[in-house]
């Protein structure tokens, strides 16, 4: 089918099966490889992306479902040679480590502050709850999305 | 573990173009959530998925005066921000604990239901609320008790051909206390070992009516009814409850697998009773 979408903000037109998981869309046949595939099974959220301001697994997600949708990957947080408040905020507080769920980490925590622009310390530790990270014991990711907060409520300001 | 290959999917654009694929054989998708994991596990390998997980006629939600009516493709998340849910807090309460955010974004109701898991959370609500499963297939559409579409683990009474359309769920009268627990390894995307939900109506500090049902110890979901009995008129409070806890125990019919052992979901299972008890104590 030729599907219709947009991506990061642009209009795409692409020629796949209707079937084809989101994920395998993105990272095969855009080269968007940002987006990860973890578990593909729903537990580990490193495929995490947003489609319509809300969080959704690009593992468990087929193609016709963004018909039409806003989907938005790891790759739309950067501007140009800048990165994201978000983004800065993990290099910071080593938010980052190997670095494999950073790109499912930052949308969850995106998505988050589209719906909440402040949360407290335990509304950043329940919504990052179906993301998995081996590294880093999770402080600094929390620390990272409150600081990422912090830094996109100033630049509002 | 296989790749997912692409499935042959098909969006229909109305109810009964949806209807036409399910009779000649189409297997319904709303969120995917557990559908597509087990066709990569190849536990399920539907021919034709038709994706309904748009359709208006699944989509709306609707007050009635004697309760909710609720399309079934709506999400976890639709139905947690919705006002309409706020005269059903115990939908509210489980719905919560589901899975992730993204996965409360993504997964429905009746796709909860139609999954027939044991260990459904949504699920629980619904055996609590004594919800109404309403279904439709090209000949017509008909109703089932809850406890009646859902006929084993993972089995549900769905002829083929028919799809879940919506729930109703009644408005329990008066005003219940609410309770929901759900003992796991992790508190996210857990599946549960036990859990309990709980509706209470309580009366000069005693259980005047109660309706209790217990997820993961059963082949469905369970409504203990002679421990629901015996606690009317009991006082709110663990010790008087202290002689339920083997019954609500017995009543379960657990098997031991990679999550717990059979008598370990047996005891947390009666155990919960008495966290209930003490959450009314406290006042929740």
């Amino acid at each position: 089918m030729l599907l219709r979408f947009r991506l990061n903000g642009r209009p795409v037109e692409v020629e796949v099966p209707p079937g084809r998981r989101l994920l395998d869309l993105l990272r095969e046949d855009l080269g968007l490889i940002g987006t990860k595939e973890g578990c593909g099974e729903g537990e580990c959220g490193a495929c995490t992306v947003i489609v319509d301001g809300k969080p959704r697994l690009s593992c468990l997600t087929l193609a016709i479902q963004v018909e039409g949708k806003d989907v938005f990957t790891v790759e739309g947080l950067a501007q140009i040679g800048k990165l994201h408040p978000l983004q800065e905020a993990f290099v910071e507080t080593a938010g980052v480590q190997c670095g494999f769920c950073t790109p499912g980490f930052l949308m969850a925590a995106y998505a988050l502050l589209l719906e909440k622009p402040r949360p407290t310390r335990e509304e950043v530790r329940e919504w990052l709850c179906g993301n998995l990270c081996r590294c880093t014991g999770y402080e600094q990711i929390v620390e990272a999305v409150l600081r990422g907060a912090e830094k996109l409520g100033d630049a509002r300001a | 573990m296989a790749r997912l290959r692409p499935i042959p999917t098909v969006k229909p654009k109305d109810l009964a173009e949806a209807l036409r694929y399910l009779a000649a054989g189409g297997r319904p998708m709303a969120g995917g959530t557990d559908l597509l994991v087990s066709i990569r596990k190849g536990t399920e390998k539907p021919e034709l998925l038709v994706y309904v997980g748009e359709l208006p006629e699944l989509r709306f939600l609707r007050e009635e005066e004697e309760g909710l009516e609720v399309g079934a493709a709506l999400t976890h998340a639709e139905l947690l921000s919705h006002p309409a849910t706020e005269r059903l807090p115990i939908l509210r309460e489980v719905l919560r604990t589901i899975g992730s955010p993204a996965i409360r974004a993504m997964g429905t109701l009746g796709g909860n239901l139609v999954t027939a898991s044991p260990a459904g959370d949504g699920l629980l609500a619904l055996y609590l609320l004594e919800a109404r499963v309403r279904l439709v297939d090209d000949a017509g559409e008909r109703e089932l008790p809850i406890q009646e579409f859902v006929v084993g683990p993972r089995r549900t009474a769905l002829k083929p051909g028919e799809l879940v359309r919506s729930l109703f769920l009644p408005y329990p009268e008066g005003n219940p206390r609410s309770f929901f627990r759900k003992v796991g390894r992790r508190r996210a995307l857990v599946i549960a070992v036990a859990s309990l939900g709980a509706l209470v109506w309580v009366e000069d500090r005693r259980v005047k009516r109660a309706r209790l049902a217990l997820g993961s110890v059963a082949p469905t979901i369970l409504r203990p009814r002679e421990v629901e009995e015996a606690l009317v008129g009991r006082p709110i409070a663990p010790e008087a409850w202290e002689d339920l806890v083997p019954k609500l125990s017995a009543a379960t019919q657990p098997i031991s697998d990679l999550r717990a052992s059979a008598e370990y979901r047996r005891k947390v299972a009666g155990r919960l009773l008495l966290a209930l008890a003490e959450a009314l104590r406290t006042g929740l």
